[in-house]
């Protein structure tokens, strides 16, 4: 009996017990599909936190206020936003105390919402400091960014991200007009250039304007130094944890705290942020994966159960092919071809099925769900093993059958 | 894959090897401590282009008979020569070649497959016999138009009457073109119009000069056959005059 005659075998007796064929191959299809999207769930977050990182700039460090715990996540407490200063940018700037400091840049963000005319558009005003364009490596496409005297004057200009100048200006032509926030009336005098690869909204959606304007003339509150957050760009990668060291020290000092455990800001690196998104995410994946891998194993398990099923309602089949000069070994072969064919067709409904999840998915969740060829291949694989594995008892009890007993049953 | 590890009977002359050949034949059983002798020093001889009866009542060992004769089961001793090659101590794998290729089987529940059309059911011992699928399908047709059915070729069973199903059958073993056609009870299961249907089929064959062995109960069943064989209790038994059974 040649392979052509088996596998053709194998297909016919998988499509004239239609329904149970289905039911069989349903339990490997959940279980497979369930494989294929959790690690295209994995590989989605995985590249989502990265871009999302990457967006920050390069060799950066992110100085928030408040105290940290030991996995890198910050425990912010009342009135934290007032443990970094201007003062404390000030110090980060000294080329002698932090040599492998590059730049720096302190950020204070609000929710506002800013009024062209009729049109009304909340955005992200940041207050920051003209340093901010080389620390978050961005540029602007016309215009130009905040300068020293902007600072110095407490000017009120705007510089807008490429999001809100179309909201705001949907005929374009925005520069040296003006936006107005809580009455005080901003010009524009640049827009920033699109980070085209952005996955979070916020990265084009928001007004730049100097940290003196944002303190002392739109957002105030009780301490008017006070930053949200401080960006510090090292010289480059290698100095990036000397310039970490500086940090670290600098605002130990400049806050008078003497034990390093009870800072009141933390320091995070983009990799420590990496690290522990990513450890998060991990996590996840490997409980999806474990509830995949129970799935598939379930699947497995009806596959032999109803291929012993097959097997007993078959007996008379198997005998017949036996007496007309079935060896053993072609009844075998011929049971865990089946049984391949039922795993293969459950593999390949269950990666289409998963595909499909991998469309739908994300319109409800904002997970992104990259599927990888080779993940796929693998998981038809796996399925087609998952046949055999659990059809060699099945084919085994069918090569065993005596022909003279199997034809007797009834 | 072929298995062929025995050859096909020689074109047979009239004088040639006998087709079954069993000498002190005994097949025993073990049921706990006791040992049932099904066959009891059984010895036939069946020649070329003979059409053979077994009978006898059941329980006599006419079905243990079946099985040797159809290499489904060993002999426990004695000796089973079939178509000139030993087969009394052959394993599986051997069985499966000699009933492939020597033995064609008419059973009397048909065990044609539900899900094939006739030719596919009439093709299945050739599949086993490795023969390429384009000679496959020109002779299971062959053999089709040889029992009256050519014309049914591509219905299913269910689609044809028990006397046409069995005719398939028929067709089935006749399509390796074996030494010896092995009918066990082939019209325990039809009507009387079928049952004569068959059986003129099977004298037909006989006519054309192959050989045959009916296994049967049935007394007007077996008088179609050209000599009937008794067994009873393990044995083979001549009937006296009077004649009872």
């Amino acid at each position: 009996m040649s392979w052509r005659d088996t596998v053709r075998t194998a297909f016919e007796a998988v499509r004239t017990h239609r329904l149970r064929s289905a039911l069989t191959m349903l339990g490997i299809l959940i279980g497979i599909s369930a494989v294929v999207l959790t690690v295209g769930l994995g590989q989605g977050a995985q590249a989502q936190i990265k871009s999302q990182i990457s967006e920050l700039g390069t060799n950066l460090l992110v100085v928030s206020p408040g105290s940290t715990t030991s996995s890198t996540g910050t425990r912010g407490g009342f009135g934290s936003a007032s443990t970094l200063t201007t003062a404390d940018v000030a110090a980060l700037q000294s080329k002698d105390v932090a040599p492998d400091i590059q730049a720096v840049a302190a950020t204070s963000t609000t929710s506002a919402s800013l009024v062209r005319g009729t049109t009304n558009w909340t955005t992200t005003l940041t207050g920051t400091t003209r340093s901010w364009k080389d620390v978050r490596s961005r540029g602007v496409t016309t215009g130009r960014f905040l300068s020293k005297a902007d600072e110095a004057d407490a000017a009120a200009v705007v510089v807008l991200g490429p999001d809100t100048a179309t909201e705001l200006f949907p005929t374009g032509n925005s520069i040296g007009q003006t936006v107005s926030y809580n009455g005080t009336k901003l010009t524009v005098i640049g827009i920033l250039e699109e980070l085209s690869s952005s996955e979070s909204t916020s990265n084009n959606d928001l007004a730049i304007v100097p940290l003196s304007t944002y303190s002392q003339r739109l957002v105030g509150g009780t301490n008017r130094n006070s930053v949200s957050s401080i960006y510090v760009k090292a010289t480059s990668a290698e100095t990036l944890s000397a310039a970490y060291q500086e940090t670290d020290q600098l605002l130990l000092n400049t806050h008078k705290i003497t034990t390093a455990s009870s800072a009141d800001f933390s320091i995070a690196t983009q990799e420590s942020i990496l690290t522990a998104a990513t450890t998060v995410d991990n996590t996840m994946t490997v409980m999806l994966a474990g509830i995949a891998i129970i799935s598939l194993l379930v699947g497995g398990i009806g596959v032999m159960n109803i291929m012993l099923v097959s097997v007993t309602e078959r007996t008379r089949e198997i005998g017949l092919r036996k007496a007309l000069g079935g060896r053993p070994r072609l009844i075998r072969r011929q049971f865990l071809v089946e049984a391949l064919v039922l795993g293969l067709a459950g593999g390949v409904l269950g990666v289409a099925l998963g595909i499909a999840g991998a469309e739908v998915l994300p319109h409800f969740t904002d997970s992104k769900v990259i599927l990888s060829v080779p993940a796929s291949l693998a998981a038809i694989g796996m399925a087609m093993a998952i046949g055999v594995g659990f059809g060699v008892f099945p084919a085994s009890r069918a090569a065993k059958l005596t022909p003279i007993d199997a034809l007797r049953n009834e | 894959m072929t298995a062929t590890t025995v050859e096909p009977p020689a074109t047979t002359t009239p004088t040639g090897p006998a087709v079954i050949a069993l000498t002190d034949v005994r097949k025993t059983y073990q049921t706990g401590d006791i040992e049932v002798a099904a066959l009891d020093g059984v010895s036939i001889r069946i020649d070329q282009n003979e059409f053979v009866a077994i009978t006898g009542p059941s329980g006599s060992g006419k079905s243990t008979l079946m099985h040797i004769l159809g290499c489904l089961d060993v002999p426990t001793s004695g000796r089973f020569e079939l178509a000139g090659h030993d087969a009394s101590s052959l394993d599986e794998d051997h069985l499966a070649d000699v009933r492939n290729l020597l033995i064609g089987f008419v059973f009397q529940q048909f065990n044609l497959l539900a899900y094939l059309p006739a030719w596919r059911n009439v093709e299945l011992p050739l599949i086993y016999s490795g023969i390429s699928p384009g000679e496959r399908k020109e002779r299971a047709h062959r053999a089709l138009d040889k029992v009256g059915l050519a014309n049914r070729a591509d219905h299913k069973p269910g689609e044809l009457s028990g006397g046409q199903q069995q005719r398939v059958a028929v067709a089935r073993a006749l399509v390796t073109e074996p030494a010896l056609i092995l009918a066990d009870e082939p019209t325990g299961n039809l009507d009387s119009t079928s049952t004569d249907d068959v059986l003129g089929l099977l004298e037909e064959l006989h006519d054309e000069g192959r050989t045959i062995v009916l296994i049967t109960h049935e007394h007007d069943v077996a008088a179609r056959a050209e000599r009937i064989i008794q067994v009873r209790d393990g044995k083979i038994w001549t009937p006296d005059p009077a004649g009872d059974a």
